[in-house]
C-alpha cells in the first residue's frame, strides 16, 4: 500500500509504526481482520476524528461517532491508518459507490473493486449523496479478502433501516475447478462508444476463457444502459439537493461570520462552504424538483430507473447467472488530460459501464485482468444477482485465478523513472499480501 | 424536400435555444437552495443540466410506475419504540461554532433575503 500525501487527508502516522508490530491482546486475536491496516473515505463518521468529505463545509468537524462499517472493521481488530481523500462530498471519485466510484478507481489502480448489493451493508455514519443508490464499497489485493471484508461488515444494522432483515451468514469462497453449470451474459449495450479497443478486446478474451472451460456464454441485451447516465444526473442532483440542505452552520461544521439574518447567514456559510460542483448539483435538483418540473424531470427519471432495473431481471429470469462487462472506457487518464474536461463530461464517460448497477441496485466487482499498453492496469467487471455475492465472487475468484494479473511493483516502476508518474512526490513502501 | 426538413430541423434548434430559464426562476432557484449562481458560468451549467435531462424525453414510459427504491418488495425494518440511547447534548454542541448553554444560536430569523433588485447578486445583471 502506498501512502500519497495527497490521497491520506488525515494519517494517523502513530498508528502505521503499530499496525506492523504485535498488538498486544492477551495473545488473542480480535477478530479475522486483527492488526490490518485500513483506510476509509474520508465521508465516513469516524469518532474523534476529523471527517470532511473534502469539504470545506466540514472543515473541523470531528465526528462524535462511528459508522457502521467502521465500527464493524475495529471490532474486528482492524487498524485505522488514516481518510482517504474524495471529490468533495463524493460528488467524482473513490470507497463509497455511487455511480462506479469504487470499481472505476479499483480498475484504474490494478485492485478489486466490490460493490454490494444495496441493502446489504450498513450506511449508517456514511454522509449520503444519494440515499437510494449509495453503498459502501470495498476495495483489496484479491477477490478472498473482499469475501473477508465482506463478511465483517455486511448485515442488518437497526440503525439504517435500508439495510435487509435477511440473516447474512459469511462464506469463504470454494476454489471452482468446472465452469460448465455456468451461464455467463454478454450485454451488447456495453460496446459503449469511446471503449478503447485494448479493452474490447481483453473483454472478448474473457468471454472466451468461459466458453473454451465449458461455460454456456450468451449476448444479452439491456436496452436502457445508455440513459443510466442520464437518469442518474436527475436523480442525483434531485437527492443531492435534500442531502445538502442540512449544512446551514448552525449545528456543525463552517459557519460564516455573516449574522445579519439566519436566512443570510445560511446562504454565506453555504457560498463559503460548498465548491462549484456541488453548489451546481444543488441548482440543477432543485431545478428538477420545482413543482412545474416535478413530472417532467423526476417522476420520468424514476420510471426510466424501473425500466433499467427491468432489463436485468429480464436477463437474469432467462437463465444467466452473472454478466461480464468493462469496467471502464480506457485505463486511467493521465492527470492534464485528466483535468480537461469539466465534471459531468467526466463522470458521463467513466460511469458508463458502472452507473446501471447502482440503478439496479445489483452487486458487482471489477477484476484485475491486464496491464494497458501503457503499462496501466485494466479491469474487467462482473455484475450479479441481488444479494447473490457468495456466486457472485466465486466466478471473480475464478477468473482472477486464470488471468494471473501482474501485481504492479511499484517501487520498480519509480526507479524506471515511468513518465505516467512524475507528478508524484510521494514518499512510499510497498505492503506485499499473500492472497 | 429537404428544404422542408431543413426548416424543421431549424425551428427545432430555435425553439430549445429559447427556452432559456428566466430571471424570476433562478432568482427563485436561489432563494429555495440558499445557494447562489455566482456568475454567468453557473447559470449556463444549469442550462447545460437541463439539456442533458432533457434526453429521458426520449425514453417511451407510458404504464411504467416510477421507481423509489430497489428495496420496493420488502417490509421496511420498523424498531419497537423505545428509547435506546441519547444524553449525549454535550457532544453534539461540541462541533457547534455559536452555542450558549444547551443552545445552538441563529442570527435574527423572519427576515427575508432581500429581493432581486435590492441584494448585490450576478443576477440583477442578466
Amino acid at each position: 500500500m502506498v501512502i500519497d500525501e495527497n490521497a491520506v487527508d488525515t494519517a494517523h502516522f502513530g498508528l502505521i509504526s503499530i499496525a506492523f508490530a504485535i498488538i498486544p491482546n492477551a495473545g488473542q486475536p480480535l477478530g479475522v481482520l486483527d492488526g490490518i491496516p485500513v483506510a476509509v473515505k474520508d465521508n465516513f463518521n469516524t469518532a474523534g476524528i476529523e471527517t470532511t468529505c473534502a469539504s470545506n463545509m466540514l472543515r473541523g468537524y470531528i465526528s462524535p461517532y462511528n459508522a457502521t462499517v467502521v465500527q464493524k472493521l475495529l471490532d474486528q481488530g482492524a487498524v485505522l491508518l488514516g481518510k482517504t481523500n474524495l471529490d468533495e462530498f463524493a460528488m467524482g471519485a473513490l470507497g463509497s459507490d455511487t455511480g462506479g466510484s469504487t470499481r472505476n478507481p479499483a480498475a484504474h489502480c490494478g485492485v478489486v473493486g466490490l460493490k454490494p448489493t444495496y441493502g446489504l451493508i450498513s450506511r449508517h455514519g456514511l454522509i449520503p449523496l444519494v440515499n437510494s443508490m449509495d453503498v459502501p464499497g470495498i476495495l483489496t489485493r484479491c477477490v478472498d479478502d473482499a469475501a473477508l471484508m465482506l463478511g465483517s461488515l455486511a448485515g442488518h444494522d437497526p440503525k439504517d433501516s435500508t439495510t435487509v432483515q435477511d440473516k447474512f451468514k459469511p462464506f469463504e469462497l470454494p476454489n471452482l475447478t468446472d465452469v460448465s453449470q455456468l451461464s455467463i451474459g454478454i450485454p451488447k449495450e456495453y460496446h459503449a462508444p469511446g471503449l478503447s479497443s485494448e479493452i474490447l478486446s481483453l473483454w472478448s478474451k474473457a468471454a472466451d476463457l468461459f466458453r473454451n472451460a465449458g461455460a454456456k456464454v450468451v449476448e444479452v441485451s439491456l436496452p436502457h444502459t445508455r440513459y443510466s447516465i442520464v437518469c442518474y444526473h436527475v436523480l442525483c442532483t434531485a437527492e443531492v439537493a435534500s442531502n445538502m440542505a442540512r449544512f446551514d452552520g448552525l449545528e456543525y461544521g463552517h459557519r460564516s461570520d455573516m449574522n445579519k439574518s439566519t436566512e443570510s447567514m445560511y446562504a454565506a456559510t453555504r457560498r463559503e462552504g460548498f465548491n462549484d460542483v456541488v453548489r451546481g448539483r444543488i441548482l440543477s435538483g432543485n431545478y428538477f424538483l420545482l413543482k412545474q418540473n416535478y413530472e417532467k424531470y423526476f417522476i420520468k427519471a424514476q420510471k426510466v430507473r424501473r425500466l433499467i432495473a427491468n432489463d436485468f431481471v429480464k436477463v437474469f429470469r432467462s437463465g444467466v447467472d452473472v454478466l461480464l462487462t468493462p469496467t471502464t472506457l480506457s485505463d486511467a487518464a493521465p492527470y492534464m488530460e485528466f483535468i480537461k474536461e469539466d465534471n459531468r463530461t467526466r463522470s458521463a464517460q467513466d460511469d458508463i459501464l458502472t452507473q446501471a448497477a447502482n440503478m439496479a441496485g445489483l452487486p458487482a466487482i471489477t477484476v484485475p485482468t491486464a496491464l494497458s499498453e501503457r503499462g496501466l492496469p485494466v479491469g474487467l467487471q462482473f455484475i450479479g444477482r441481488s444479494f447473490q455475492e457468495q456466486q457472485l465472487l466465486t466466478v471473480a475468484k475464478w477468473f482472477e485465478k486464470q488471468v494471473q494479473f501482474p501485481v504492479i511493483q511499484l517501487e520498480e516502476v519509480k526507479r524506471h523513472d515511468h513518465s505516467v508518474f512524475q507528478h508524484q512526490k510521494s514518499s512510499s513502501f510497498s505492503y506485499h499480501r499473500t492472497c | 424536400m429537404f428544404n422542408f426538413f431543413a426548416f424543421g430541423f431549424f425551428v427545432r434548434i430555435w425553439v430549445s435555444v429559447q427556452q432559456k430559464v428566466s430571471v424570476e426562476v433562478l432568482d427563485h432557484l436561489e432563494h429555495l437552495a440558499l445557494v447562489d449562481f455566482r456568475d454567468a458560468e453557473g447559470v449556463e451549467r444549469l442550462q447545460k443540466a437541463i439539456e442533458f435531462a432533457d434526453q429521458l424525453h426520449e425514453v417511451n414510459t407510458d404504464g411504467v410506475e416510477p421507481m423509489d427504491s430497489v428495496l420496493e418488495d420488502r417490509c421496511l425494518y420498523l424498531r419497537e419504540d423505545d428509547v435506546t440511547e441519547g444524553n449525549c447534548a454535550k457532544e453534539l454542541l461540541e462541533n457547534a461554532r455559536e452555542k450558549v448553554e444547551e443552545y445552538f444560536v441563529a442570527p435574527p430569523g423572519n427576515i427575508p433575503l432581500p429581493k432581486l433588485g435590492e441584494r448585490e447578486t450576478f443576477l440583477q445583471g442578466s
